[in-house]
């Protein structure tokens, strides 16, 4: 990163209204979010609040009608859409609720999958599949599981593998939406102790997305999606 | 990476893919074999007179004389004396000639007479001559030379005795006068190898106690005396003809059409064959036509395919959009689908070919007449390829465009 972005917010939302284009009439205004590098914060809300369209904003999946989105200081969106794509795939580790692999891929090449389309990550690593070997032992997945083809794993596995292959190649920011809602309570805190041991290591930002209270004390920072949401017109 | 990708994504459907590889070839085949069958049908047709550069006849249409003289379909209206042939034959422009006379038949065969410059000058597939495959060309009066398929359905070997019927469906025999069997001609996969060959004389000589078409009541020359009688003759049905000079084709042509003493006509059978088979290439239309359908519908069949598992790939697209794909990629990779199972099938139909053909081609060419070269693909063969791999291509753009649009729309909402 250049020096100028080192103190920076890895996000700055500033008056950000979004509506979907079709019939249903779902609105969300940000008047102000920013979070701050190597911070993880805890993104708390109901069902159908717009938790995940909020992640789709950030990370350039959709734009705002007006405002604007800011990752180390890059206004996201007035990028082409080629260069966000790039943007994204460069700089953000994204972790879905479920289904975050091509099931019939075999593991390594899921971890692997951003590097073909990001030289920066490529940069950040020495031997690919060593790096990925080491981030699945530090997940707790065994060698063998590399191998194998993706739908051959458990769902905790699975979610782990989706860790790794957002964590490979040091992106400074990882979006989670939800990544533990398919685990059961004991896997899931397993999960968070060695995702966070893992993002803590890489000094990557996270912003995870969850309705579940009860994990807020591993996060610097909890906020709740209604506190950031104002009435729109 | 992508490709190795896509090669596991279509490895996981192997089932659904092998099954429609298999379709889209078994179409593909049945285009190519219908496309072959076309050409070649079109070749043995226009191959089954060459190097004869007139056909003369008595006043008719082209195709009809072409029908009579060449494939023996139907009659002629009309003889030619023979004055006028010889008058004809004597000019400058001819090189060679060769008279038939048709209209007697045995057993459903018609019995073309000629003389032996029929086999030194009739050629078929570009510049064949007809070959004897047992005996001798006819060299007593009563000899006959008969065509392959004659000979097999028939059953007839060399020193048969056979019978000459009047006309083409009479119950007149010329039983009076039995042929016997000299020679066996060699296949050709042309008319020639239905008819029965006899000597110009020879039609004279059982024509001899007939009048007008009708037996003359009582009259009964005996054979001793009819090989004594001047059997030159009097009439020919047509006759092929070869000039000295390409050149002079067209003078020759209308000298013989303008002809003063007789009705006649002369005619280019290259020129005639294509007429013949415009007509008859209704049905050449007819298979082209459905060899497109068929192709249509394969190209549509792939693109339901594509479309039935565009669902189950949504998620696929979004985690190749979160690794940061473009949308492009999205498109892609199902084009790059579409091009691996087009590609697949292309090949494996060019296997099913040849294996169809090398089974078919004996019997299309004993019961039509009709040789299938078994070649390597031609160049219009790849061409047809390339153009359906193109198609196929395109026609999978319309899924691709829909994923596309779920790509840009879902961001990372996946819809399940
Ligand atoms: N692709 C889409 N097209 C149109 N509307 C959408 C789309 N995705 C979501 N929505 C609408 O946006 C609203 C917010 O959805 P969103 O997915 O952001 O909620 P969420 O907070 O993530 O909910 P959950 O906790 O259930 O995941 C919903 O009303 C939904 O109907
Ligand atoms: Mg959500």
């Amino acid at each position: 990163m250049e020096k100028s972005n080192l103190n920076a917010d890895t996000i700055r939302i500033n008056s950000v209204k979004f509506h979907w284009s079709n019939k249903n009439d779902f609105k969300i205004y940000v008047p102000e979010f920013n979070v701050a590098r190597g911070e993880k914060v805890l993104l708390l809300g109901e069902s159908g609040s717009g938790k995940t369209t909020l992640l789709s904003l950030i990370c350039g999946f959709l734009n705002p009608i007006s405002g604007d989105i800011f990752l180390n200081d890059e206004p996201i969106n007035n990028l082409s859409a080629r260069k966000k794509d790039q943007y994204r795939c460069d700089n953000i580790g994204i972790i879905f609720q479920q289904f975050n692999l091509l099931p019939y891929a075999k593991v390594i090449d899921n971890i692997l999958l951003p590097l073909y389309f990001s030289k920066t990550r490529v940069e950040n690593i020495k031997d690919q599949k060593e790096t990925a070997a080491n981030i699945c032992k530090s997940l707790r997945l065994p060698d063998e599981v590399l191998n194998m083809q993706a739908s051959k794993l458990s769902v905790g596995q699975q979610q782990r593998v989706a860790v790794a292959r957002a964590l490979i190649g040091n992106p400074p920011l990882i979006i989670a939406d939800e990544p533990t809602s398919a685990l059961d309570k004991n896997a899931q805190s397993i999960f968070l102790d060695l995702m966070f041991s893992q993002i803590s290591e890489s000094r990557s930002t996270l912003l995870m997305v969850s309705h579940d209270e009860s994990l807020s004390q591993r996060f610097d920072r909890v906020i709740n999606l209604d506190d950031i949401l104002k009435e729109g017109d | 990476m992508l490709l190795k990708l896509t090669f596991a994504s279509l490895y996981v459907r192997l089932l659904t893919i092998s099954m429609t590889v298999f379709a889209i070839s078994l179409s593909l085949m049945l285009y190519l074999s219908v496309e072959k069958l076309r050409t070649s049908a079109y070749t043995s047709f226009t191959d089954t007179i060459s190097q004869t550069d007139l056909i003369l006849g008595s006043r008719t249409s082209s195709i009809q004389l072409l029908l009579y003289s060449v494939f023996r379909v139907g009659n002629a209206t009309n003889n030619i004396t023979w004055e006028s042939y010889e008058e004809i034959i004597n000019k400058d422009e001819v090189e060679w000639s060769v008279p038939i006379s048709l209209g007697d038949s045995h057993k459903g065969f018609r019995v073309m007479g000629t003389n032996l410059d029929f086999f030194k000058r009739y050629k078929y597939r570009g510049g064949q001559l007809i070959e004897i495959s047992e005996g001798n060309y006819f060299d007593d009066l009563y000899d006959v030379v008969i065509g392959a398929a004659v000979a097999e359905k028939l059953k007839y070997n060399i020193g048969k005795s056979i019978i000459v019927s009047h006309g083409i469906k009479s119950f007149t025999d010329h039983d009076d006068q039995p042929f016997k069997v000299s020679g066996i001609l060699e296949k050709t996969g042309t008319p020639i190898d239905n008819t029965v060959i006899v000597s110009l004389e020879a039609i004279e000589a059982i024509h001899v106690d007939w009048s007008s078409g009708a037996k003359i009541p009582g009259q009964e020359t005996p054979i001793e005396e009819i090989r004594n009688m001047d059997l030159s003759a009097k009439n020919i049905t047509a006759a092929f003809i070869g000039v000295k000079s390409k050149l002079t084709i067209f003078k020759l042509q209308r000298w013989i059409n303008e002809y003063p003493e007789e009705a006649l006509t002369s005619i280019l059978p290259g020129v005639a064959l294509h007429e013949l088979w415009r007509i008859i290439g209704i049905v050449e239309n007819l298979l082209l036509g459905i060899s497109i359908v068929v192709i249509f519908t394969t190209l549509i069949g792939m693109a339901a395919i594509i479309f039935s598992s565009l669902n189950e790939r949504r998620r696929e697209m979004a985690i190749w959009r979160a690794m940061g794909a473009s949308p492009n990629v999205v498109i892609g990779i199902l084009m790059l689908e579409a091009f691996i199972i087009s590609f697949l099938s292309t090949l494996l139909s060019s296997i099913l070919l040849y294996i169809l053909l090398n089974i078919l081609q004996p019997w299309i060419d004993d019961t039509y007449g009709i040789l299938i070269n078994i070649e390597l693909l031609s160049f219009k063969d790849l061409l047809i390829f390339i153009l359906f791999i193109i198609s196929a291509m395109f026609v999978s753009l319309i899924p691709a465009i829909r994923a596309y649009w779920f790509s840009i729309n879902d961001g990372m909402t996946i819809k399940i």
